[in-house]
């Protein structure tokens, strides 16, 4: 494993590190007292957060070439017994480096209300998540996100759209 | 009051596009007919040629988009008053204008004016409301609106909501991925600022009810955590990271808690109230079943949330103080995400109608559903704060936009915006200055 690369991998995923920044609504002329509209014009800059460190990449040729996007039927967060074997094969490899760590981003189609769909995108996270510690990896080596609908793969509205978007992706933290 | 009448429904429904010089274009599809007024040209005595705002066409774009009224022509109009001594009432009624609108901008010093404006219904020929207001460059489109929302309620009897705003959420592709943004508009589109941008995702925003703080969802840093920030100052404070789901803010009726959804690291997401100040949770439901999307009855009482505990989603209610949830919904096999009325009588949702997803309203008492909405795909429906009308996300050729429409279903409006994806939108409440 080149140490060399990962630091790589650090530095740039910190100069791409999302940045967000909350900005005030410019404050137009004071409205006249006599309608109550009483407004100070204290228009303040926000602080930005600070950029945290990126995501880093494992480098061991056997879990880079493990499949780590997982799909789901519709309405569904099992996992299919095809793709039971990847998830055993991360789970073989989180086995075998006890500080490396996984973060299971779940996804859901575009369809319904947005966080509801954070609910499905979590319930397939956690399908994912308990197979993973069925097979001995350690709690403090998962942690799990919803994106819900939020981070479609595809954007478009047709089934195969939203076969592709129903997912689990497998990211190493570490 | 005579100008006070329901719209008769036409065989064909017809569409008018708006002037509204905006991002979000606004296209008025109505069914009822709508109620022949006229918004004479406003007057202008100042030490310049140009006024600072065409308050005539402010009024007039809002009074068209309720989709209540049918403004006049200005080219059809026989005399052009500014003031209501001149108003020829004999000339408005061959028109078959019944309500007419006149008024004038007075500069009244470097960067100051006085508005002034009386409305007339034509057949009574009298006056039913004018009033002068004093405005400034910076304040005079608020002050336009606010003169039509007092005509509005003179000619309805239902309080007007053009001074009010509509926050949303935009997704933009751009080269290095998407930009999602935080948005405050006018709820006419004009006006719009972005008050929070971000490339992860942004989601659920929510309005305190003083109308100067919303929450929101971000998801910074590749996980969830929920945001109150201030509107005037831009300044943020973040009020739950727990680990999992953070999701779903809404405030209390008082401002002082939020209801939110927690997951938790076994990820089954319940409805939790948060109070704002102390940061305490007290959890209120603890089933295995995704409970989420909660929202509180505007008397403090209730807590309406979805839950799929029968199997798909359907709304329940639970006391705001704990206890048993009581399932609210029956009809269809998808009814999610629930929002109130001001007014407390209806409960907004997405439903599911034969496989499209659309904005439904039932009445609370009567349990009778109404489905308001034609779309595939509709979302997150939020009520104006007068309870007469509701803003949803739907789509447009791929990408989400926002329409409005009626509670009664009959008039509907469809605001095109020209960056990227919208979604989410969130009706604001009544200033508190008014």
């Amino acid at each position: 494993m080149s140490y060399f690369k990962i630091f790589a991998v650090a530095v740039l995923s910190a100069l791409l590190a999302a940045c967000p920044s909350t900005a005030p609504i410019p404050d137009p002329d004071p409205v006249d007292t006599t309608y109550g509209v009483d407004e100070s014009t204290g228009a303040e800059t926000s602080g930005v957060d600070n950029d945290s460190i990126g995501d880093l990449t494992p480098y061991d040729d056997a879990v880079e070439t493990l499949e780590t996007i997982i799909y789901f039927e519709f309405d569904s967060s099992e996992v299919r017994s095809e793709d039971q074997d990847t998830v055993a094969a991360h789970a073989i490899a989180l086995n075998e480096n006890p500080r490396t760590r996984v973060r299971l981003e779940g996804h859901a189609d575009e369809r319904g209300s947005r966080e509801y769909n954070i609910g499905l995108g979590e319930r397939r996270a956690q399908a994912v998540r308990q197979i993973l510690m069925i097979q001995g990896v350690g709690a403090s080596q998962i942690q799990t996100v919803s994106f819900g609908e939020e981070r479609p793969v595809s954007t478009g509205s047709s089934e195969s759209d939203y076969a592709e978007n129903r997912r689990v992706e497998i990211r190493y933290t570490n | 009051m005579v100008l006070k009448r329901i719209g008769f429904l036409l065989l064909a429904s017809f569409a008018m596009a708006s002037a509204a010089n905006a991002d979000l274009v606004i296209d008025v599809q109505g069914v009822s007919q709508p109620t022949p007024v006229a918004i004479v040209p406003f007057g202008w005595e100042g030490d310049s040629p140009n006024v600072p705002l065409d308050v005539a066409t402010v009024i007039k774009n809002d009074l068209r988009r309720s989709g209540r009224f049918a403004p006049t022509d200005e080219n059809d109009m026989l005399q052009k008053p500014t003031d209501g001594v001149d108003v020829d009432f004999t000339d408005w009624s061959i028109l078959g204008v019944e309500a007419v609108v006149v008024g004038k901008v007075i500069q009244t010093g470097a960067n100051a004016y006085t508005l002034q404006f009386q409305l007339f219904d034509t057949f009574r020929r009298e006056q039913l409301v004018g009033y002068q207001m004093p405005a400034s460059r910076g304040t005079m489109r608020r002050a336009a609106h606010m003169v039509a929302d007092m005509i509005y309620e003179k000619l309805t009897g239902i309080k007007g909501v053009f001074g009010t705003k509509v926050a949303y959420i935009t997704a933009e592709e751009q080269p290095d991925g998407r930009l999602y943004s935080l948005v405050v508009s006018d709820q006419d589109g004009e006006n719009e600022n972005t008050v929070m941008e971000s490339k992860d995702p942004i989601m659920s925003p929510a309005w305190s009810p003083d109308s100067r703080q919303i929450a929101y969802v971000s998801f910074e840093g590749s996980r969830s955590s929920i945001f109150v920030q201030t509107l005037r100052s831009g300044n943020r404070f973040q009020v739950s990271d727990a680990p999992g789901i953070n999701g779903a803010p809404a405030f209390s009726p008082d401002g002082r808690k939020l209801v939110i959804t927690l997951g938790g690291v076994e990820g089954n997401p319940d409805i939790y109230v948060l109070d704002i100040r102390t940061r305490q949770t007290k959890r209120l439901t603890t089933h295995r079943a995704i409970d989420t999307e909660g929202t509180w009855s505007p008397d403090g009482k209730y807590i309406y949330f979805t839950s799929d505990r029968a199997g798909g989603p359907q709304v329940y209610r639970i006391s705001a103080d704990g206890g048993t949830p009581e399932r609210i919904t029956f009809e269809g096999s998808y009814n999610a995400r629930p929002r109130l009325s001001p007014d407390g009588t209806r409960l907004a949702m997405v439903h599911n109608d034969r496989g499209n997803y659309r904005i439904a309203v039932m009445n609370i008492e009567r349990r009778d559903l109404l489905v308001l909405s034609t779309g595939r795909q509709d979302e997150s429906p939020s009520f104006a704060p007068n309870s007469d009308s509701l803003i949803y996300a739907t789509r447009q050729g791929g990408d989400g936009v926002l329409e409005t429409v009626s509670a009664d279903g009959l008039i509907r409006q469809k605001m095109a915006s020209g960056q990227g994806d919208v979604r989410e939108p969130v009706w604001s409440p009544f200033p508190r200055f008014q």
